[in-house]
């Protein structure tokens, strides 16, 4: 079950003076979708290049399935789009997937299914260079699907797409993942990581910061308490809890007392701080974000401009 | 084995259906009719206008039209412009495909980076030796058509001349291809890699052959350059026609010749391979 698909050993990537890839160890696992979160200009693009032997490691290796990375039998069994689709401008959307169908050795009919899966059949025959950014992104997943390979790579698939593009990329990739194939998803949105990934590996500035599945990154739930006065209401908490369990966040309605513990104690809780005659405004609980873990990582917030991966 | 094949297969889909490469062909056989038949013949029709000013005897540009001469006369143009236009549809077919990110898309499919390349400079082979024998067969109905209309003797040109000529011809635009090739993997652009190839074929061997007249010594490497090969091969063929083309010499023998532009056909495709091989694709 947990076979490893992708194994990275201190892989690394200088270009001049720069280290764009700094050390990058991670494992991506069968039948997983691996969100690969950072910034862009992280390294993600660079990281993903090697796995897919375009790029030679400065140092380091890297393991896929099985093999080295741009050997032809691992690459037959790797899809992907890299940094957005390249295709021949004057070829239809698909005679692209039939010429790069003939590169596979896999049949004509498995273009049209591909095509059928991102909802490209009816534009098939149009000119790739007429198409618009959002299909030119989906032609460029229909040709990682091409052949049903065992591992899917796609770096930044939702770039430039508009919502219902987006989401419809999401369900795709839902879809392509309950098939069983793995999936490495690069992505600087959260919110999608979030969503379709089952583990996560954050890169910041060429090193991989974290990897583990959401839950574990998020950590575990919290509880949210205001409540008046606060200083009473802290010592309560810190007597049910325990010291350490507890800090002072501020927040825009006044502040509030952020509880490390689960849902379970808060029974408990409120009895305690109302028969201690404390005034209980609100009590929750709450979930960190991926973002605010991001931010608790790398001490500044992840920056989402528009476009332009890389 | 197969995947080349299947590299070549895919490679032949996608250059077929490319306009340039089409566009790059009928340039060739516009200019070969242009050059070989529509402007000598013209000359010859006019020359008793013109009178015994003409450089030309009329005998001999009669001959050069005639289905005998179809050999050396459908090759004569490979060393200038068959070889510009055979450097450019390299140049494109290997440059292009960084720009549009095709490469990138290419080398993920399945087949090795050395085979992927192999299946580009398969067809590009087949596609120079297609063109040399499609020259020679045009060549010679429009020279039976002339021979039948001046009343001349339609004598068809020896199997081991015709064999000779598209040899010659094959291995002159070959070599020229080959070289637009690696330019085009060098610079992985296009346009840089036809303009500089343009200016080393069309300008940089002329002026390197007016400076080797300047400095002894240097005379022994512009020899050797690629177009005074190709040039010396094809004016090796003889002919009617032989000393008065642009861009055909006598420098080399006819062996020598042969023998230059194979290492340098070989040198060209083997260095773009190599350079495909190693390098990140970015």
């Amino acid at each position: 079950m947990t076979d490893t698909i992708v194994r990275t050993d201190a892989l690394s990537k200088r270009y001049g003076d720069r280290l764009a890839v700094d050390s990058v160890s991670l494992t991506v696992r069968q039948g997983e979708v691996y969100g690969f979160l950072g910034p862009n200009g992280a390294g993600k693009t660079t990281t993903l290049r090697m796995v897919l032997g375009l790029v030679r490691p400065t140092s380091g290796r890297a393991v896929v399935l099985g093999g080295a990375p741009g050997s032809p039998p691992v690459v037959g069994r790797v899809g992907a789009l890299v940094e957005g689709p390249g295709f021949y401008p004057y070829l239809s959307g698909r005679d692209n997937l039939r010429v790069m169908a003939r590169y596979q050795q896999v049949d004509d009919r498995g273009v049209d299914a591909v095509l059928d899966r991102v909802d490209l059949r009816s534009r098939g025959g149009d000119r790739y260079s007429r198409y618009s950014l959002g299909m030119k992104q989906r032609l460029g997943v229909a040709a990682a699907l091409l052949g049903d390979p065992d591992l899917l790579v796609l770096d930044e698939p939702t770039n430039g797409l508009d919502p219902a593009g987006m989401a419809d990329m999401r369900a795709l990739l839902v879809d392509v993942a309950a098939g069983g194939q793995t999936v490495v998803l690069s992505s600087h949105l959260l919110a999608e990581v979030q969503e379709v990934c089952d583990r996560v590996g954050v890169i910041a500035g060429g090193r991989l910061l974290a990897e583990g599945t959401v839950a574990e990154l998020r950590g575990a739930t919290a509880v949210l308490l205001r409540a008046r006065p606060l200083d009473l209401a802290l010592a309560v908490v810190m007597r049910v809890s325990g010291d350490d369990a507890v800090e002072v966040v501020h927040g825009g309605a006044g502040d509030a007392l952020r509880v490390h513990a689960g849902p379970a104690l808060i029974p408990q809780l409120t009895r305690e701080l109302v028969s201690a005659g404390v005034d209980v405004l609100e009590v929750r609980t709450v979930e960190r974000s991926l973002e605010e873990v991001f931010l608790a990582m790398t001490g500044a917030p992840m920056t989402q401009p528009a476009g332009g991966a890389r | 084995m197969s995947a080349l094949l299947a590299s070549t297969r895919a490679e032949l889909l996608r250059l077929r259906r490319w306009p340039a490469t089409w566009v790059l062909i009928g340039v060739w056989f516009a200019l070969d009719l242009a050059f070989v038949y529509v402007f000598d013949y013209i000359a010859y029709r006019t020359g008793e206008a013109a009178g015994p000013a003409d450089q030309v005897p009329r005998a001999q540009l009669l001959a050069g039209l005639l289905p005998d001469a179809v050999p050396v006369a459908a090759v004569q143009g490979t060393p200038l412009f068959g070889g510009a236009i055979l450097l450019i549809l390299g140049a494109l077919a290997a440059g292009s495909g960084f720009g549009w990110g095709s490469w990138k898309t290419v080398l993920t499919q399945g087949p090795g980076r050395g085979t992927a390349f192999g299946g580009t400079l398969v067809v590009l082979a087949l596609t120079v030796v297609g063109l040399v024998l499609a020259t020679l067969g045009l060549d010679l109905a429009v020279a039976s058509v002339l021979a039948a209309v001046e009343d001349q003797p339609a004598t068809l040109p020896s199997i081991g001349a015709l064999a000779e000529g598209a040899g010659a011809g094959s291995l002159v635009l070959g070599m020229w291809c080959a070289a637009g090739v690696l330019i085009g993997v060098l610079t992985r652009s296009p346009a840089l890699a036809v303009g500089l190839g343009l200016v080393w074929a069309l300008v940089v061997e002329n002026l390197l052959r007016g400076v080797a007249d300047l400095i002894g010594g240097l005379a022994v490497v512009t020899d050797h350059l690629p177009g005074t090969a190709a040039g010396s091969l094809v004016g090796a063929l003889g002919g009617s026609t032989g000393e008065g083309t642009p861009g055909v010499q006598t420098i080399l023998t006819g062996g020598t010749a042969l023998g230059v532009l194979l290492g340098y056909l070989v040198l060209f495709a083997v260095g773009g391979l190599v350079l495909m091989r190693r390098r990140d694709l970015a």
